[in-house]
């Protein structure tokens, strides 16, 4: 756990990729030249794809995959300008990027979680929004018990926070949290321990936590259940796609790539990094 | 002439060995420094103790970089820790060299090793799903500058005690017995002969402790809550900077990314701090 937090993949992915790098300047052949893909984007999508490309690597010895992060605007320029082979973006395509294909490769989803004997059943979204901005401070506001609200906030440049922020149309200066978290397990643990902690996590990590018996309740959103199921099928409202993008019909190395990251070889994988896989 | 030349290799390879760890130091600090250049450059020194809040992801312009509450809390947290740990860590040392009986004093010993080798995100584990709670149910939110104090507390108290141990057992028996000589109840050995004797060694054992407490991250980053404010109870979430850099660094690019080395500059600016503090102290009273 503490491995992960400190050195995530993408961290120790973006060391091979400038050493790769270093290497492919001083020998470049055509050869290698054709056998290397490139994938620029999301930081949210890069250490799932820095880790489909480590197997992709395994079962095709001598092609490099190299991921880099940059954001999903970045992603979607450089897949435009040729300047990576496969761009990755953690949104669907805007109106005006119809000029580019898009790939699912699996869908990330966020649930409001409070503790398991909260009485709460659900909040609406401007409930939430009042919850976390401060102006709710105790449960018994939204019809619970008497008791002041901890509200668990996730740390600067998380893509959770991100999507949660965007959802709810909220700043991050504006929320007043009381407890602020990195990974999700943190952040189960911390609502756990806490009856009046409220917080929010990926689904997969919830889902998982909750049916293994840690005392933490899921609450619906919009009046949809808060489940994998509802995600992978996009009833659920807090959910993104994560995408590969690319400029023309996908060929070669990249349609192999493409397939191979839609494919149930790499299931165990997406749901390593609590990411719901696509159905099959 | 064999024995000069092992010794020639002897000493050219610990010639090598202190070179190698010396360099290892400077090449980091150097590291930290060009890493974090960017940041100076960018937003300036004085932004990073003038600005009203921690949001660096905005980037150089729009974001904001103020450190000091995170030094406050790190500050305070150490102090904490060492305040309580202190008297713990010695206390626990003179009891089981001085008062205890002999089998009892071992086995006090091996627990307290066995504690120091308990690794800290175990602490940070107990801390989170244990004490934060317990910590809750008297006073919400829990995860606290008091939880990180309390960790760091249990963190260090081995720390101090094995050094404090090991210092008594290195002090010259005769002290012991010449003590014993003059009738001198076992108190008054104690606080007349041993600790006055064991000074330099005592201090090296909270020197440590701290160095331990202000560079201690995921025990801290699990209970402390994490809030980038400086506290005004102990009750209240805190951030320390090596909890900052934890938390973010995962995610963060360009200037955010330098900011968070100048959290390591600052930290290792504090290391640097509490070494020199040392020496000066040392040199003053401790072996006078």
């Amino acid at each position: 756990m503490s491995f992960r937090m400190l050195f995530p993949q993408s961290m120790l992915w973006s060391v091979v990729a400038v050493f790769s790098l270093a290497c492919c300047s001083c020998g470049q052949s055509s050869d290698t030249a054709r056998s290397q893909l490139v994938l620029t984007g999301s930081s949210t999508v890069a250490p799932l794809a820095a880790e489909i490309g480590k197997r992709f690597e395994k079962l095709h010895p001598g092609v490099r995959v190299d991921v880099q992060t940059g954001g999903s605007s970045r992603g979607i320029a450089d897949a435009r300008r040729d300047l990576a082979d496969i761009g990755m973006a953690s949104r669907d395509l805007k109106p005006n990027e119809n000029d580019l294909l898009s790939f699912t490769i699996a869908r990330d989803g966020i649930c409001v979680i409070v503790h398991q004997e909260n009485p709460i059943a659900s909040l609406t979204d401007q409930q939430i929004i009042a919850i976390y901005t401060g102006d709710i401070e105790n449960w018994k506001d939204v019809g619970g018990p008497d008791a002041e609200i901890t509200v668990v906030n996730k740390a600067e440049g998380r893509s959770t926070l991100e999507l949660f922020l965007h959802y709810f149309k909220m700043e991050n200066a504006d929320i007043q949290a009381d407890v602020v978290i990195g990974d999700n397990e943190q952040g189960i643990k911390t609502v756990a321990g806490n009856v009046n902690a409220i917080g929010y996590v990926s689904i997969g990590a919830a889902e998982y936590d909750a049916a293994h018996g840690v005392g933490i309740k899921l609450l619906p959103l919009g009046g949809v259940a808060a489940s994998i199921e509802n995600v992978r099928s996009g009833e659920f409202p807090l959910a993104r796609p994560l995408n590969l993008v690319m400029k023309s019909e996908p060929q070669g190395l990249a349609k192999e790539f493409i397939e191979f990251a839609r494919s149930r070889d790499v299931h165990d994988i997406v749901e390593e990094q609590y990411f719901v896989p696509l159905a099959d | 002439m064999s024995h000069s030349r092992t010794d020639a290799v002897l000493v050219g390879t610990l010639r090598a060995c202190a070179l190698l760890t010396g360099t290892l130091v400077l090449f980091i600090v150097l590291f930290l420094l060009v890493e974090s250049a960017p940041a100076l450059r960018q937003v300036g020194v004085a932004r990073f103790v003038s600005d009203t809040a921690w949001r660096p992801s905005g980037g150089a312009q729009r974001g904001q970089f103020n450190l000091l509450p995170m030094i406050v809390a790190t500050t305070l947290a150490t102090a904490g820790a060492l305040f309580l740990a202190t008297p713990l860590g010695i206390g626990s040392a003179v009891f089981a060299h001085f008062y205890a009986p002999r089998g009892l004093g071992r086995l006090f010993g091996k627990i307290i090793e066995l504690l120091a080798g308990i690794p800290s995100v175990v602490y940070g584990l107990w801390g989170l799903v244990v004490l934060a709670p317990l910590v809750a149910s008297w006073q919400p939110p829990g995860t606290s500058l008091l939880s990180a104090i309390l960790v760091l507390t249990i963190m260090i108290t081995p720390t101090i005690a094995l050094v404090a141990g090991a210092t008594f057992d290195n002090l010259p028996r005769s002290y012991l017995q010449a003590a014993a000589a003059l009738g001198l109840s076992r108190w008054r050995t104690v606080g007349g002969v041993i600790l006055p004797a064991a000074r330099s060694g005592l201090f090296t054992a909270v020197l440590l402790g701290s160095g331990r407490a202000i560079g201690e991250t995921m025990a801290v980053l699990m209970v402390a809550g994490n809030v980038v404010q400086t506290p005004h109870s102990l009750f209240q979430p805190v951030r320390t900077l090596t909890a900052n850099i934890a938390l973010e660094m995962a995610y963060a690019m360009g200037d955010h990314r330098a900011a968070l080395f100048d959290s390591g500059l600052v930290l290792m600016a504090m290391i640097a701090l509490l070494v020199g503090i040392a020496e000066v102290l040392s040199k003053g009273r401790i072996y006078g």
